[in-house]
């Protein structure tokens, strides 16, 4: 395998770990987790994207600069599920690769 | 419904006695020093395991030396929640001077707010049989992080034998602890009380429970400025001592400032999130409670944590209750200065409420950048400013949604 299809692997699995981990907190199924839906459309609350943020730090063992004060204005892009499982796929690659 | 605003209430209430611990300063002399100067009390904090931590700043009361002041036997009983108490009780007694008299000690209440019990003995404790698979704890743990245990040790000190009590409310303790006590001295059940709040919550594991909430600043803290990006933890103690007025001016004592009302609300909302209209109803019950008119008030002291969400709330609250008077009242959130004490926070706060009222020194919200269209109310930003305060409030909002405001007036 290449490297590039190693990392699309990874990035896939990373992916599919996020999207379990907000569809847990929304209470739906991962399938219905779509990656244009933001977590105010999944009906997740300030404190869900709280759980879901330490839910990800735990799973791929990394930190996350999520500032609940200021969601919106955190380095941390919460604008939907394909802009925060991008942002964990860099989180990833920078602090494990 | 509101109380009857023309409904005797009972007796007046004087402030005879406060006495102050804080990262601001070690009576409360040099608090209200540091209050009026604009000082930051907030910095890196010295505990242990701080290189785990992401927040690393907090507002440390410093230079605090417990072997100095308590004989061993005492700390080995004396969580640091207790040793900042009773140096802050000892203070306002000493203050107070009231002369000795059984008859009113039997009577004589302590109520004391906090929020968080016992913490710096709690994480030694576990860090002992967790960490270091120690076998035992201190033999004392018990008495030592036990909520109640400065209420009990002011009343030991002071022979102080009537109803007594602690409070825990979160961020609002303080202020219901000073509540009920006036409310005790104006009723008649009590005629001498000893009240305020305490908090130490800077260890390792409260910093690490706080830090998963993820609303603390990680420089400095600016309530009601743009940019402001969170709170900043702090420990210390105010305790203040309540006296009917009549009595305590017939002895020739100093009065303070009269606490003149009680106001308590519940959001019954959301564990976390403030709620404007609980805030206000906290509030205005304050303010029926003194028979305050919106337009008596000349100060607030806000909660004013530097979250986004409590302050853009609270000034909503504010202009619910206040109306076109919000444009005049000067308003100033000293957790700028000395930090979020959580349960002690509103007691700290009240010294910067009687500073108002009997010097006109209006404290300052310091770390003020730039202004917030949603925080658009004179908050005093920066610099300290004189003004004559006749009438003051001091807001406690806390996680849960129990709110609590104290109203004061000038000693006249």
């Amino acid at each position: 395998m290449t490297d590039a299809a190693t990392d699309a692997a990874t990035n896939d699995d990373i992916a599919r770990k996020v999207i379990a981990i907000i569809a847990e907190q929304a209470m739906i199924d991962p399938a219905e987790v779509r990656p244009e839906a933001t977590p105010e459309q999944l009906g997740v609350d300030s404190l869900g994207l709280v759980e879901a943020v330490f839910a990800i730090e735990e799973a791929f063992d990394i930190a996350v600069p999520f500032n609940a004060n200021d969601p919106g204005d955190s380095e941390f892009d919460i604008t939907d599920v394909a802009h925060i499982v991008a942002a964990v796929q860099a989180l990833v690659a920078e602090q494990k690769g | 419904m509101d109380p009857d605003p023309t409904a005797p209430r009972g007796r007046r209430v004087a402030i005879t006695g406060m006495g102050v611990v804080s990262a601001l300063g070690l009576d409360a002399g040099s608090h209200m020093a540091a209050l009026r100067a604009g000082t930051c009390g907030i910095g890196p904090l010295d505990i242990q395991d701080l290189d785990r931590l992401t927040v690393r700043i907090g507002a440390q009361v410093r230079g605090f030396d417990a072997e100095a002041r308590y004989a061993r036997s005492e700390l080995s009983l004396y969580d640091r929640t207790t040793q900042l108490a009773l140096a802050a009780a000892q203070e306002a007694m000493d203050q107070a001077a009231p002369p000795p008299d059984p008859e009113r000690d039997l009577r004589a209440a302590v109520v004391i707010g906090e929020a968080l019990p016992g913490m710096g003995s709690i994480d030694d404790s576990y860090r002992a049989v967790f960490q270091e698979g120690k076998n035992r704890v201190h033999p004392f743990l018990v008495p030592r992080l036990m909520a109640s245990a400065p209420a009990s040790f002011i009343s030991m000190r002071h022979g102080l034998k009537g109803p007594g009590w602690s409070v825990s409310t979160a961020c609002s303790s303080a202020n219901h602890a000073m509540g009920q006590a006036f409310q005790m001295v104006r009723s008649g059940v009590s005629d001498f009380a000893v009240t305020g709040g305490v908090e130490a919550p800077l260890t390792f594991g409260v910093m690490k429970a706080w830090e998963g909430l993820r609303v603390m600043t990680r420089d400095v803290c600016r309530p009601f400025s743009r940019g402001r990006a969170g709170m900043a933890l702090a420990e210390g103690a105010a305790i203040y001592v309540l006296e009917p007025l009549d009595a305590a001016r017939a002895r020739g004592a100093t009065v303070l400032a009269e606490i003149v009302g009680a106001g308590m609300s519940m959001d019954a909302g959301d564990i976390v999130q403030p709620s404007a209209d609980g805030a206000a109803r906290a509030m205005r019950a304050a303010l029926a409670d003194a028979g305050l008119a919106p337009g008596d008030v000349g100060y607030v002291n806000a909660h004013g944590t530097g979250t986004a969400a409590n302050d853009r709330t609270e000034v909503e609250a504010l202009r619910a209750v206040f109306g076109d008077h919000a444009e005049r009242l000067r308003i100033s959130s000293t957790k700028s200065m000395h930090g979020h004490a959580l349960g002690g926070a509103g007691a700290l706060e009240l010294a910067a409420v009687i500073m108002a009222l009997r010097d006109g020194v209006i404290a300052p919200t310091i770390n003020y950048a730039e202004p917030d269209p949603e925080c658009d109310l004179d908050v005093t930003p920066n610099l300290a400013a004189q003004a004559e305060i006749r009438a003051a409030i001091s807001n406690s909002f806390a996680f849960g949604g129990l709110n609590a405001v104290i109203a004061a007036r000038r000693a006249d």
